[in-house]
């Protein structure tokens, strides 16, 4: 498989800035600081993380929604990281999104048609009529019928709107598409549809994906390979299927044993992982290792001096911790006791 | 003699397209430290119910039928100053948005102050105390200084904490928990059912735990209620609910999961969207999108029955040895790889 996206060393600092007319930068939000990865054409990648990690920031980076600060992104073997907006305009029709919320990202006065032919228009592809006979065969695509054209998205349930955004995103044949939540605003039960059918179209189409989301089971549930990040940074990075049998990273390990397993025999058995505290404030992270407050592994000295690079310890696993975990699943006193007491620092 | 008994509910409201049965005859009991959960999508009327038992909705627009009687007193029908003087005293409700339901412009102390002064005749030096009491018991840090602070100062967990202690604060039997977790992190989620559990055990208090996610009704319930369209479709122990279902609904909920536990290419789907209230579906509310759907079910209400013995109500037209047939079929294809 080819390399779709390359990011590397990407930072976005939001700056803080104090003044009227003189503004005079004090501080930066260091939303996403230093995160390398790679997506393959055809896998899906998933992001998952707490509110406040960066991930929807770094999705946003990637689209060059936003300019990052540092650091490069490479889209089918073109850095794309500094191209202005005119150059960025043929590219935008191979990288497309599907947002959170169905029910703020479609414009209420605009018929659905006019929606999804709206990527179509603007790269001037094809005439009205042909437009007219792609959108109606992409409504169907996505499991709504052509006669919904000409309605109005009030006329919609969440479920049916957020298919339309994902038909929106179809429109040009793109070879990305970025998922910001893409489910986390509908019911359970329509959830399952709206996942089906993203696998659907990844398998008719060849699609390459990029899911973020804050839910384990739905990330777990259709990522080939999953991301977590904390504070700006990948904490970890494997398979879904390595990372849920044996997660490597303290954080990994909290976050999957605080997901509520719908078994009660199961629950009743469970002894999450509960971290103390909140996530800390992006504008001063913390020292060494930026997990350290909060994680229960901690070693005085070495965790909260020293940053942990991301590192592959088995391949196509990688991890940044001095005393990544050593089996799973663990009791919270075997987290709290690490094997080794050399760390495993980069150099070695 | 029940804690609270919850019988025939019913709530309409006047909308300007009609009138919406939002809740449509709901019945249940809660007894003293036990969890009940009521599970269910939006516009299901699970939160409805609750503020039903409330008192919460707008009368001007609503009409409400049926008991709801705690220690014998119906609440649907007392005057409001006595249901003034149980609300919040003995029956409280932790709601579910930390971020609209306190007011942005009072100190957090103040907030607390409030629900004891309204109740208790105590000086304002023992509310205080009883406030930064509160604060302690759900594990606030700091809880002398931050009392002073107002709710921007907070974070989303420990708001959610400070409704916790808001709902918490005068002791009450009943506490009712309106999605508590539903707009916080994993992790945070944790920490604070971690703290409600504690807390019910301290002081065998009763919970209603009204949540659209099956694994914190599977964490924390002793009984369920699956809630579809303003009906009660199941209503069973957690064990029976989640190992033994018996209503098409509740098949397809759990199938349709994706979880972290379980590796499944594709996911069960329930088809189509939930019913809108304006105008039910004829016959059982969940025929259109059921697979099972025979005829009777398409113009005949099925009742709420009984399946087998003990606890375990069920509103499916279906034949027993079909039901038991699916459920296990449901229930197998989720044990796979939990083995």
């Amino acid at each position: 498989m080819s390399t779709l996206l390359t990011v590397e060393n990407l930072k976005m600092h939001f700056p803080i800035t104090q003044g009227i007319v003189f503004q005079k930068q004090i501080a930066a939000v260091k939303a996403v600081d230093g995160v390398s990865f790679e997506v393959k054409s055809g896998e899906t990648l998933g992001i998952v993380g707490e509110s406040g990690c960066g991930k929807s920031t770094l999705a946003r980076c990637i689209l060059r929604l936003l300019d990052p600060t540092e650091g490069t992104i490479m889209f089918d073997d073109r850095d794309i990281t500094h191209l202005s907006r005119a150059e960025m305009r043929p590219l935008r029709r191979e990288m497309m999104m599907v947002f959170q919320d169905p029910y703020a990202s479609l414009n209420p006065r605009k018929r659905v048609g006019f929606t999804v032919a709206e990527p179509l228009e603007v790269n001037g592809i094809g005439t009205p009529a042909e437009r007219k006979r792609r959108v109606q065969e992409l409504l169907e695509v996505v499991g709504l019928s052509p006669e919904h054209y000409n309605r109005f998205p009030h006329e919609f349930s969440g479920g049916q709107r957020q298919r339309i955004g994902v038909a929106r995103a179809l429109a040009v044949n793109p070879k990305l598409i970025v998922c910001d939540e893409p489910v986390s605003a509908l019911d359970v039960s329509v959830q399952a549809q709206i996942l089906n059918l993203l696998k659907d179209l990844q398998r008719e189409f060849g699609l390459t994906y990029v899911v973020i989301a804050h839910d384990l089971n739905v990330v777990r549930h259709i990522s080939d390979r999953v991301m977590v990040m904390y504070l700006g940074k990948i904490v970890e990075l494997a398979s879904d299927r390595e990372l849920y049998h044996q997660p490597l990273h303290p954080y990994t390990g909290a976050l999957m044993s605080a997901v509520p397993s719908p078994d009660p025999k199961r629950a009743r058995g469970r002894k999450p992982i509960v971290l103390e505290g909140d996530v800390p404030n992006p504008i001063n992270p913390p020292d060494g290792c930026r997990f350290h407050p909060r994680c229960p592994r901690m070693q005085t000295g070495v965790c909260d001096v020293d940053e942990p690079e991301l590192i592959e310890s088995v391949a196509g696993h990688s991890r940044a911790c001095h005393y990544p975990l050593e089996h799973w699943p663990m009791s919270p006193e075997e987290l709290r006791q690490p094997a080794s007491v050399t760390p495993t620092l980069a150099s070695t | 003699m029940a804690l609270l008994e919850v019988e025939n509910l019913k709530t309409r409201f006047r909308t300007d397209d009609g009138v919406v049965t939002a809740v449509d005859g709901v019945s249940f009991t809660l007894e003293k430290g036990e969890t009940l959960g009521i599970v269910g999508e939006s516009g299901s009327g699970k939160s409805v119910t609750c503020l039903t038992i409330m008192g919460l909705n707008d009368p001007r627009n609503t009409v409400s039928e049926g008991a709801a009687r705690l220690d014998g007193v119906d609440l649907l029908t007392t005057d409001p100053e006595s249901l003034r003087a149980l609300r919040g005293m003995r029956i409280a409700m932790i709601f579910q948005d930390p971020m609209t339901s306190l007011n942005p412009v009072k100190k957090i102390g103040w907030q607390l102050e409030e629900a004891v002064l309204v109740h208790r005749d105590v000086s304002r030096k023992e509310s205080r105390a009883l406030a930064i009491d509160a604060m302690k018991s759900v594990r606030i840090p700091r809880a002398e200084q931050r009392i002073d602070d107002y709710p921007h100062q907070f974070s989303g967990g420990m708001r959610q904490r400070v409704m916790i202690a808001m709902a918490l604060i005068n002791e009450p039997d009943i506490v009712i928990a309106d999605e508590p977790t539903t707009a916080l992190d994993v992790t945070t989620q944790a920490q604070i059912l971690d703290l409600m559990n504690e807390l019910q055990r301290e002081r065998e208090m009763a919970i209603i735990m009204i949540t659209h996610d099956l694994g914190v009704v599977a964490e924390v319930a002793d009984e369920v209620i699956v809630m579809y369209g303003g009906q009660v479709a199941e209503h069973a122990s957690v064990d029976d609910i989640f190992y033994r279902p018996r209503h098409p609904y509740t098949w397809g909920l759990l199938g349709s999961l994706p979880r972290l536990d379980l590796e499944v290419e594709r996911l069960e789907q329930i088809p189509g969207q939930p019913p809108s209230l304006l105008n039910p579906p004829s016959g059982c509310r969940f025929h259109p999108r059921c697979t099972f759907a025979m005829d009777i079910c398409r113009t005949e209400v099925p009742q709420l029955l009984p399946f087998g013995e003990g606890l375990h109500l069920q509103r499916c037209w279906l034949d027993d040895a079909t039901k038991e047939r699916e459920s296990a079929r449901t229930v197998a294809g989720l044990q796979q790889e939990a083995s």
